[in-house]
């Protein structure tokens, strides 16, 4: 996701002088061939999140598209009231990119792990919050946000995640993709997982069962229309995310149906119990301790479809 | 400053960025004596309820001020982002930035401390307020900062040290800017908190008080504001 970030970004950059690229030192191999093309719009800060951010709304306020980018928690949680003060409440042109969602920097361990990021600027005013599920959605993701005024925050993966969309796949901002048609079940992913869900439903298509899935890549404006019309159409719900269940994907869906009357549907969130990892591990292999691996996700929904199959009779 | 007061979105106007956000008041006083909001604003409005002249300083519908601040350690980031924005762009403002000593214990001033002078910011002016008393104490018990200027010169701005309270030292250190080319410049002001008034004057208890009706007309006398 992460080479499809850059490689758009600088095709924008190449357009549209406003836009402008600031790292926290961190971007090896990704940052080069930006800052080579465009020196004067590219600014490495050093070590400091706080002053990485404070300058992008000091550049914002001065008429730039400005992208802060860093990994994990640096560029959000590190610089947080920064976002709220500075760039939010200015309501100033800053772009946030954070890379490594949920475990991707596995191994690296307990402060790589972004797993509360959503939650966290989903409740920020103006905030927009993206969560691209593939390549495709990363890249459509970075040119949305491009052109979108105001604060953006982009989660992306790290690298190697699956395609899942055809290209041109019609990518608009707080409007969810149907990926796969159902009238049993819908799964609503963001971010990474997009994959691994498509995998659920196709295995479930396999067992007879119809699951229709969402990629909810905006969580911040939530598309409530999709998630409504999911509750009307199917006979359960279940979020699927990368990220703790207090407050993300799962938090934003119940709030959309706790809040409607008109609708009754089980509703499932799996993502991330509020724990900090015991163990070291690969992303796969915690994406497993944490049952968010295909046989995993099938794992925890067979509840809820044995419940279904019971009310559909 | 090089500001219009009818024009407060020109682009090439001077900008000014109160980081010590509790210094609202004395910036809202002179936008609406410069004529960038009316008066009555100030002396009717003023923190009070459905007003936009919030007790820290606010952007928000109030037409002259650069930007929110009241957290300190936020305004000289913000500052270094628009004085590197003016010299890539190749505009000719200057961007000030007024500090507390308070907010010299921040870690983020001391990030964009050293970020001004790898940058060669020599349109930024940084101002720090230095009375020597912070929220609960003197500076010195505190978390002392001396020697102050030395810590800024160390870091590579130009450093000039003044009495804050006298305008022609003032003046004269900001007559001439960049102080040093490729440098930021950097105004160490030594100043008395409650200057002007004999009780408040080094008193601690005067960053949370307001004046009693006898307290003020005293003040006022002593300011000779009124006989």
């Amino acid at each position: 996701m992460r080479t499809a970030f850059i490689r758009v970004l600088f095709e924008l950059a190449e357009k549209d002088e406003r836009i402008n690229l600031i790292v926290g030192d961190l971007g090896y191999s990704v940052v080069e061939r930006f800052a080579d093309r465009f020196p004067t719009r590219y600014l490495n800060v050093g070590v400091a999140e706080q002053n990485m951010t404070g300058i992008a709304a000091g550049m914002a306020l001065c008429g730039k598209v400005v992208f802060t980018y860093s990994i994990a928690n640096f560029p959000t949680l590190r610089c947080l009231e920064q976002l709220r003060n500075d760039v939010c409440y200015h309501n100033a042109d800053v772009k946030i990119v954070s890379v490594g969602g949920g475990y991707a920097y596995g191994v690296l361990g307990m402060s790589h792990h972004a797993s509360e990021d959503l939650a966290i600027l989903r409740s920020l005013p103006n905030m927009v919050v993206v969560a691209p599920g593939d390549p495709i959605e990363a890249a459509l993701a970075t040119a949305a946000i491009a052109k979108q005024p105001g604060p953006c925050y982009l989660r992306l993966g790290k690298t190697g995640e699956p395609t899942v969309h055809p290209p041109g796949v019609d990518f608009r901002l707080g409007k969810a993709i149907p990926v796969r048609e159902g009238d049993e079940i819908t799964l609503i992913s963001t971010g990474g997982l997009l994959y691994n869900t498509v995998q659920v439903a196709e295995q479930l298509s396999r067992d007879g069962i119809q699951a229709r899935v969402l990629s909810m890549h905006t969580l911040k404006p939530l598309d409530s229309e999709a998630v409504l019309a999911a509750a009307r159409e199917t006979s359960a719900i279940a979020t699927i995310e990368e990220h703790s269940v207090n407050g993300g994907l799962g938090s934003a869906v119940a709030e959309v149906l706790a809040e409607a009357c008109e609708v009754k549907v089980p509703l499932k969130r799996l993502g991330l119990p509020s724990v900090f990892v015991s163990e070291v591990g690969g992303h796969a292999y915690l994406r497993e301790v944490f049952s968010l691996s295909v046989e995993g996700i099938l794992k925890s929904l067979e509840p809820m479809l044995e419940q279904a199959k019971h009310r559909v009779k | 400053m090089r500001v219009k007061p009818g024009q407060p979105d020109w682009q090439d106007r001077d900008r000014f960025i109160l980081s010590k956000g509790h210094g609202a008041a004395g910036v809202y006083a002179v936008l609406a004596e410069m004529g960038f909001f009316p008066v009555e604003w100030m002396l009717e409005t003023y923190c009070q309820d459905g007003s936009v002249l919030a007790g820290h300083i606010s952007h928000t519908g109030v037409p002259g001020v650069e930007v929110s601040t009241g957290s300190l350690g936020h305004g000289l980031s913000i500052a270094c982002g628009m004085a590197l924005a003016g010299k890539r762009d190749g505009r000719p403002y200057h961007v000030f930035a007024m500090l507390s000593d308070g907010e010299c214990d921040e870690g983020s001033t001391w990030e964009a401390v050293l970020f001004a002078p790898q940058h060669g910011l020599d349109n930024l002016i940084a101002i720090v307020d230095y009375n020597k008393i912070q929220s609960l104490g003197r500076v010195e018990e505190v978390l002392n900062l001396e020697p102050l200027g030395a810590k800024w010169k160390a870091f590579g701005w130009s450093v000039h040290e003044i009495d804050g309270h006298d305008f022609g030292q003032i003046e004269s250190a900001l007559r001439d800017i960049p102080f040093e080319t490729h440098r930021p410049g950097c105004i160490i002001a030594h100043t008395v908190k409650g200057k002007g008034v004999s009780f408040m004057e080094d008193k601690l208890a005067w960053h949370y008080k307001a004046p009693n009706d006898e307290e003020l007309r005293q003040a006022l006398v002593e300011l000779r504001v009124t006989e």
